[in-house]
Order: C-alpha cells, then structure tokens, then sequence
C-alpha cells in the first residue's frame, strides 16, 4: 500500500514537471519595443568592403532562441521570395544559404545588413521595405538553414516543398506491363 | 415550442435558425424535425417511466395473474422498439436525401467564387475567360439574388471551414485540396459568415460577409470592381499614393493599376468600398484604419501584419490615398 502511494506521488510529480514544460516561449506579438538598439540597428551606409569578412556585431539576435519567430521567418522568407535567388537555401542566382560558407559574415547582424542594406551584384536593400522586426526574423531563419541554431528552435516542417504528392493523394495509376529488361534475362 | 423560442433569442442574421438559401432550408427543416421528434420521444418515454414507478402493485395476486398482467407490458416494449428503430430509419433516409440534394451540382449558369482561407482572411476571387476581368477582393462576398453561387474553397496555410451561417452549412479548405459548396440567395441582405475552424491565434476574428445584391445591381458591383485604381487628384492623396509605393506595405498588398503587386495580404484596390476592416473585425472608418495601419497587433494579436511607423503627415496622407480606393 505504502509503495503504491510513494508512486502516485513520484507519477504526479513527473506529471507536474511535464505541465510546466508545456510554456517553452513567449510570442512576441508586438515585436521588439521601438526606439531599442535591436529594432533600429546602426548598419554601415556605405563604406564598401566586397569579399571582407568583416563581423560588425556580435550580438545575438533578439530571435535566436523563439521557434515561433523563426517559423515566421521561413515563412516570409517565402512569401518576400527571398527563395527567388536563393532557392530554399541551395542558392541558385544568389549565394547558398544552407552551407557553411559565408560572404559577408555569419553573425546575426551581418546577416541583418546584408538584408537591410543588400549586397553588390545583385542582393537589393530591403532596409525600407520590411520592418526591422521581420528582417531579425527571416534572418534568425537563415541561421536555421545551416545549423546555427539549436534543433528545437529551427524549423521542423515544410508544407509546400514536396517533391512529389503526398501518397494519400496520388492519383490512381492504371498498372501496365513492362517488357522485360535484359538485366532480368536468365542467361 | 422551444424551437420557435430559440429563433426569437437569435440575432437575425447570424444564426442557422434562420435560413435564408433553399439549402440552409433544407438542413434546418430537418433538424426541427428531428428535435421535435425527439421531443416527443422524450416526453413518451417520461411518461413511461413516471407510470412504471407509481403504478399500484397487488402483491396478493398469484403468478397466472402476474403472467396475466406482464403480457400488454412486453407488448409494449416490443412495439416502442420497433417504433424507434423505424423512426430512425426514416431519419436516415431523409438525412442522406438532404445530403444529396445540397450536394447536387446546381449546373451550367452557376457563378463560380474562389474563396481561399488565410491565417486570417478570406481572399475572394471572381475569376473570367478573360484573366484582366478578374477580380480579387476580401472578406466580402457579393453575390447575386436567386442564382446558384458555387464556391471552390481553398487555402494556403491550415485548415479553415467557410461557414456563411444562415445560408449554407459549413465546408472545411484544406491545403492542397480543393472542396466547393454551393448554394444561392433568397434575397437581397447582409449575411454575416465565419470561420469554423480553429486555425490559430485568430481564428475567432476570421469573419467576412455575404451581401446579397439584385442581378443588376450585382452585375454593376462587378463592373466597378473590375476598374483599376484611380490615380487621385488632389495633393494629399497623391503623396499617399508615393507614401504607399514607398512603404513595406507594398511586400504584400496590391493595388491594381500600380506597381504594387504583392499576392500575401488582401488585395486593397476597393478598399475603401468595403464595410469591414482585417475580416470583420472592425468597420472600416477612417479611425480604424489608422489604427490598424500603426499597430494591427493591438486589434488582432498574432496578423501577419506587423506594427508600421509613419510620420504623422505620411500616415494622413497615407489614409487618404487608400479612401480614394472605392
């Protein structure tokens, strides 16, 4: 009797611990407070160094560690066809993304100027048309794509990247005979 | 009758007690019957069991008398069982009918509406053999009277249910998949709908509106959304016209007529023709609109849309560009 009690209470125990495991992030809505450092980075106006690997900042970004903000980001990175010249990370017209090979540095905040200001030959400045706080976002996703960030942060899922229909979808095939290939002769 | 009392404690247009398309007719006719049925049912069986406990029993009586008595009894209970299982039957056969008949292909000269879900708006598109006469609005449907309106439902991120309340039942839009639902108008009105499945933090704030028009005055609707964007003519609206090409408005919303093309957020080349703001949340007043457009994320924590800094003069110009937008 005695022993099953203690159980009860190690089970509601471990039960409790799990509950509270259940918050893992805040969502942050309002994005980051405006007037901040972090909402208005001072990024270099011109001062061009092609090739340099030059890192800036070396602070983390505000999203490094928020799965719901890096979603987001790989959603506008979609959705602001950023995959346009990227692709999905492969590269293609612009740089890959998704090795561990970095122009313009790897650091959040390079990765923030090389969206906000762009880059020569052919990266536009988006500075004036996404607000800083997507450009943290999509550049927290970019980190994602070549492991920067901690597995449960980094996205998990691709709705849209298929290479072929889900199998409860296909459409229904009308089997045909083959002839034969060589290789399957009996000699 | 409870049935006429709950459609008296329902607001007009916002209930499926109160349909106003042939189909929600049908769906409605048959679930009065089966509550009424049910019902009486009910009361029956009540009766029955008030009988069964207070009936006089006569302990003093023999078994033959007893046998005597339980014959009617099992009787009974034989018909009453054979009643349900046959009232049941009949409900079966009227609901798949009901099924078959809102489900039927209403035919050739049917209008065909794309309505497609987003994380949380409705996108509308009036599509034509010709793709210039297209037209794509949000969450606000019109339809003509009495014409059958066919919808293909779509969406793009989750699942969403299109639900217009009093006129049809509810439909789910998959990713990837396509459904369609069909009904058509009685009369003329303003018919509120909504989504009618959970699809994240807004899904309570994904309402639009089916407004019901007479055929011409629809068929004018139509033309006039056709038009593309007026370039305005007094100073104000002209710099708002800049203001809003310049802004990061322009990476998700079109206006027809500029270069902005965007396809993510609702299409703003009438936006000043329709009566709500970010799907039924708000009437769309000059106030609300200034308000969303400085900060959505008070009104509608988690939309897509992100706070916006303007100048003062930059956002007056701005709300008075998009209220030329009729």
């Amino acid at each position: 009797m005695c022993s099953r009690f203690r159980d009860s209470v190690i089970l509601s125990a471990v039960l409790a611990l799990s509950l509270a495991a259940c918050q893992r992030e805040e969502r942050n809505f309002q994005g980051l407070p405006s007037g901040s450092a972090v909402a208005n980075p001072k990024v270099r106006e011109v001062e061009l160094v092609p090739g340099g690997n030059v890192p800036a900042d070396s602070r983390p970004g505000p999203y490094e560690e928020n799965a719901y903000a890096v979603s987001q980001g790989k959603t506008l990175y979609n959705q602001y066809n950023c995959s346009g010249c990227h692709f999905q990370g492969g590269g293609g017209i612009g740089p890959p993304l998704m090795d561990a090979d970095w122009i313009y540095g790897s650091r959040p905040a390079n990765i923030y100027e090389t969206i906000a200001e762009g880059r020569p030959n052919g990266m536009p400045s988006f500075g004036r048309k996404i607000v800083p706080d997507q450009i943290w976002q999509i550049t927290a996703y970019v980190r994602s794509m070549s492991g920067l960030l901690r597995k449960d942060v980094a996205p998990g899922r691709t709705d849209d990247m298929q290479v072929r229909p889900q199998e409860q979808s296909a459409q229904k095939a009308k089997p045909v005979q083959s002839a034969i290939p060589k290789s399957a002769e009996i000699p | 009758m409870p049935v006429l009392f709950a459609h008296a404690l329902v607001q007009q247009s916002y209930s499926t007690l109160n349909p106003a398309s042939p189909q929600a007719r049908l769906v409605d006719r048959l679930g009065d019957s089966m509550f009424i049925t049910a019902a009486v049912v009910f009361g029956l069986v009540v009766l029955a069991l008030l009988w069964a406990v207070f009936r006089r029993r006569d302990s003093d009586e023999g078994p033959a008398e007893d046998a005597r008595r339980e014959w009617p009894l099992r009787t009974s209970a034989l018909v009453a069982t054979a009643v349900t299982t046959a009232i049941l039957f009949v409900f079966l056969i009227l609901d798949v009918s009901v099924g078959r008949s809102i489900t039927t292909n209403p035919g050739k000269g049917a209008l065909q509406i794309r309505v497609t879900g987003h994380q949380w708006w409705w996108e509308v598109q009036y599509r034509d053999s010709l793709p210039k006469n297209w037209v794509t609005t949000a969450n606000e449907i019109h339809i003509p009277v009495g014409r059958p309106v066919v919808f293909e439902l779509k969406s793009t991120d989750v699942i969403h249910s299109f639900w217009p309340i009093s006129l049809s039942p509810k439909k789910d839009q998959i990713p990837g998949d396509e459904n369609s639902l069909w009904f058509q108008a009685d009369s003329a009105g303003v018919y509120r709908g909504q989504c009618a499945e959970f699809c994240g933090h807004q899904h309570a704030k994904m309402a639009f509106l089916v407004i019901a028009d007479p055929p011409a005055e629809f068929a004018s609707w139509l033309a006039r959304q056709r038009d593309t964007a007026l370039t305005p003519t007094d100073a104000l609206a002209r710099r708002g016209k800049e203001v809003f090409l310049a802004s990061p408005c322009v990476m998700c919303h079109a206006i027809s007529g500029t270069p902005a093309g965007s396809r993510i957020g609702p299409d703003l080349t009438h936006l000043a023709s329709r009566r709500t703001l970010a799907a039924g949340t708000l009437p769309n007043t000059r106030d609300n609109l200034i308000g969303w457009i400085v900060n959505p994320q008070v009104i509608k924590p988690g939309v897509r849309m992100p706070p916006n800094q303007f100048s003062g003069p930059d956002l007056l110009a701005l709300v008075a560009y998009l209220e030329t937008l009729k």
